[in-house]
């Protein structure tokens, strides 16, 4: 898994689905794992293969679709609702997507990628349209999101959008920081803390 | 300056610091894990040679994989079983109190956290589970994490968090007879959507909430991350304080009383700012059922599916995509809908007072034949005072099936899935595609509209029996 995050410039695959829900990303029966890793191969299953055989993908389904492909998922609005496994946000970096860009991210789910190095890009419903219909026109269409600018744009058609996110995460994606490691750096002031908050 | 909240309340006394320019970092009190979401978190710790921080403040037991049938023999399947043993061996290893299968305080993460007193007023409690948000009925903060979340609270206890903004849903007045707490917050879906609280915590309030007892309130507060809420809370009060009471791990002697004075301090002053705030009368709620493949596709059981011209057009893809995965048609009424299986259970409708209210209707009664019924209480608890209440031969003379506790067909995690095609009536929270198994149709309701379709083998309307009698 890369971690960090700078400049993504890639092709994209356009999921115009809305509330796409994590049992959806990975359903629960794939959850068994006690590792990390391998769950990009069940990614969006029930979606890609009839009745889960692997040797019938669904033709109509967008990642089985050959004009599309790269490292920018492109989703309906309320991406990642239902369940908070962090196993969705997994697998979705493990088939290789960077970046996931919708109208409206669920909560845990925008907290599980930021975790995991898969940046949630937040655009105006406008934009999102925008994108859908220029990569359905041209599969090829280069998707550049620059997180250091905090922008992301269609190549070539100078049509850029600024996106909004709190400078504390900038900084651990685009240096490789954990949460935890801040946390356990901190843990000296959340002994205090606990000692304070014993006393009151 | 004006009042508080009761989020800011709470919130406010657990902050360690806030940094500048992003999130805070706050100290969580109740940490509750289970099997599923949890061992990627203590490989992340042992990688890093560290022990957990406060073992005292976790709390775990074993429920999404666990089977609901022979849960004194050895898990059959084999990736469950590994999961349930790691959780033993982890908790073994960093000293939590695992209360997992065979123990009789064992069950439902969310059930048992209030049932055996650890969950309180005011304290910030977190779970890798989205349905955290049933503790918020207490008057907490209380919300679902992720694992690598998982992880911090272990290493340290707390978890850097940006505050959310406030939303106060206000319902006042009173139900109307066979409207229960689920009907109320499928109501709240189906007028706000699936991410009308994505953004927001959100405390209920109103004479309608307030009239509720606590497992009531706890199926509202389960359901409010079925809006997209970070969290859902309610004030708490004498039901509050009365359900806690003498419960194990509820504080004792001058524990008590000092909790006491804390605990009355925690309600949203009268001159408290809200970001959104959201007024229902309870008399407009009907028994509400699902027909679609999000909690916020609900109708009221004697309404019909959206016509294709009801519904918005960017919508419209999405919308028949759903209908599609039902097997239902638009402009459809509900009522009448054969169903196949009916499950009673999960963290949202599995308590004394559901399966009360199912045997309730039932007694006397058998299930018609067309459907096969589960209940599956939602703890060890629960299943106990059942059998002393005589609720367990209620089922057993309607031909309902009573299983032992666990997460079961909510998720399908375990061998308890509903079968392609099949529609099941369920008093769980998702009706997501493939949920309840693959290819599997939820429609969520009441345990009253539950029990009603698992007499009839239909959808069918509670009021239509009140009325006859």
């Amino acid at each position: 898994m890369s971690k960090q995050i700078n400049i993504v410039a890639s092709s994209a695959v356009p999921l115009n689905i809305e509330n796409v829900d994590t049992d959806q990303i990975i359903p629960a029966r794939f959850l068994k794992a006690t590792s990390r890793d391998g769950f990009g191969k069940n990614l969006f299953r029930d979606w890609r293969y009839e009745n889960d055989d692997e040797s019938k993908p669904k033709a109509d389904f967008v990642l089985n679709n050959p004009r599309y492909s790269g490292k920018v998922l492109v989703a309906a609005k309320n991406f990642g609702c239902g369940s908070s496994r962090e196993h969705a946000a997994w697998a979705i970096k493990d088939a290789g997507f960077d970046v996931v860009v919708s109208s409206f991210f669920a909560d845990i789910f925008k907290n599980n990628a930021l975790n995991n190095f898969l940046l949630p890009v937040t655009v105006s419903e406008e934009y999102l349209q925008q994108l859908f219909t220029a990569i359905e026109a041209n599969p090829g269409t280069e998707i550049v999101v620059d997180l250091p600018a905090q922008t992301i744009g269609i190549a070539g058609s100078g049509n850029t959008q600024p996106f909004e996110i709190n400078s504390y995460k900038k900084t651990c994606l685009v240096n490789g920081y954990d949460d935890i490691d801040f946390l356990l750096s901190i843990k000296p002031e959340i002994e205090e803390f606990e000692s304070q908050t014993e006393k009151a | 300056m004006a009042g508080k909240t009761l989020f800011e309340k709470i919130w406010e006394r657990h902050v360690v610091k806030t940094i500048d320019g992003g999130p805070s970092v706050l100290y969580i009190d109740k940490h509750f894990i289970h099997e599923v979401t949890s061992p990627q978190a203590f490989n992340g710790l042992n990688k890093r040679g560290i022990k957990v921080f406060r073992p005292q403040q976790v709390v775990a037991t074993a429920d999404h994989n666990v089977p609901t049938l022979d849960q004194h023999l050895p898990i059959k399947e084999e990736l469950s079983r590994r999961q349930v043993e790691a959780l033993k061996k982890n908790c073994a290893e960093h000293g939590i109190e695992l209360y997992g299968l065979g123990h009789p305080y064992q069950g439902i993460v969310h059930v048992i956290g209030p049932e055996l007193g650890f969950t309180q007023p005011g304290m910030t409690i977190v779970c890798g589970d989205s349905h955290t948000s049933t503790h918020g009925a207490f008057g907490s903060i209380a919300f679902g994490i992720g694992t690598s979340e998982v992880e911090m609270v272990l290493a340290t206890q707390c978890l850097l968090q940006s505050r959310p903004k406030l939303m106060r849903i206000n319902i006042e007045g009173t139900l109307n007879e066979g409207v229960v707490s689920k009907d109320i917050v499928l109501y709240i879906l189906s007028l706000i959507t699936a991410s009308g609280a994505t953004g927001y915590a959100v405390e209920f309030a109103g004479s309608a909430i307030r009239a509720l007892s606590m497992e009531a309130r706890m199926t509202i507060c389960n359901m409010s991350i079925e809006m997209g809420a970070r969290c859902g809370m309610i004030a708490p009060d004498t039901t509050t304080i009365d359900y806690i009471k003498g419960r194990p791990f509820a504080p004792k002697g001058e524990d008590w009383n000092e909790s006491l004075r804390y605990w009355k301090s925690l309600f949203s002053d009268a001159d408290a700012v809200f970001d959104k705030e959201i007024n229902i009368r309870a008399e407009d709620i009907e028994p509400m059922i699902t027909y679609g493949t999000n909690p916020g596709m609900g109708i009221g059981v004697s309404g019909h599916v959206p016509a294709l011209n009801e519904v918005e057009d960017r919508e419209k893809v999405s919308f028949e995509k759903s209908l599609a995965y039902m097997g239902l048609q638009p402009g459809a009424p509900i009522k009448g809908r054969k169903v196949d299986y009916v499950f009673i259970g999960s963290c949202t409708n599995s308590r004394i007072e559901d399966l009360r209210m199912v045997a309730s209707f039932v007694k006397g009664k058998q299930k018609a034949d067309n459907v096969e019924v589960w209940v599956v209480p939602g703890s060890k608890q629960v299943e106990k005072q059942a059998i002393e209440e005589g609720i367990d031969k209620v089922f057993a003379e309607a031909g309902f099936m009573l299983r032992q506790p666990g997460c079961s067909a909510c998720l399908g995690m375990n061998e308890d899935k509903i079968p392609a095609g099949k529609y099941c009536i369920s008093t769980s929270n998702r009706n997501f595609e493939g949920r309840q198994g693959p290819n599997a149709r939820t429609f969520l309701a009441s345990p009253l509209t539950a029990a009603v379709a698992a007499i009839t083998g239909e959808v069918g309307d509670i009021r239509d029996y009140y009325k006859s009698n």
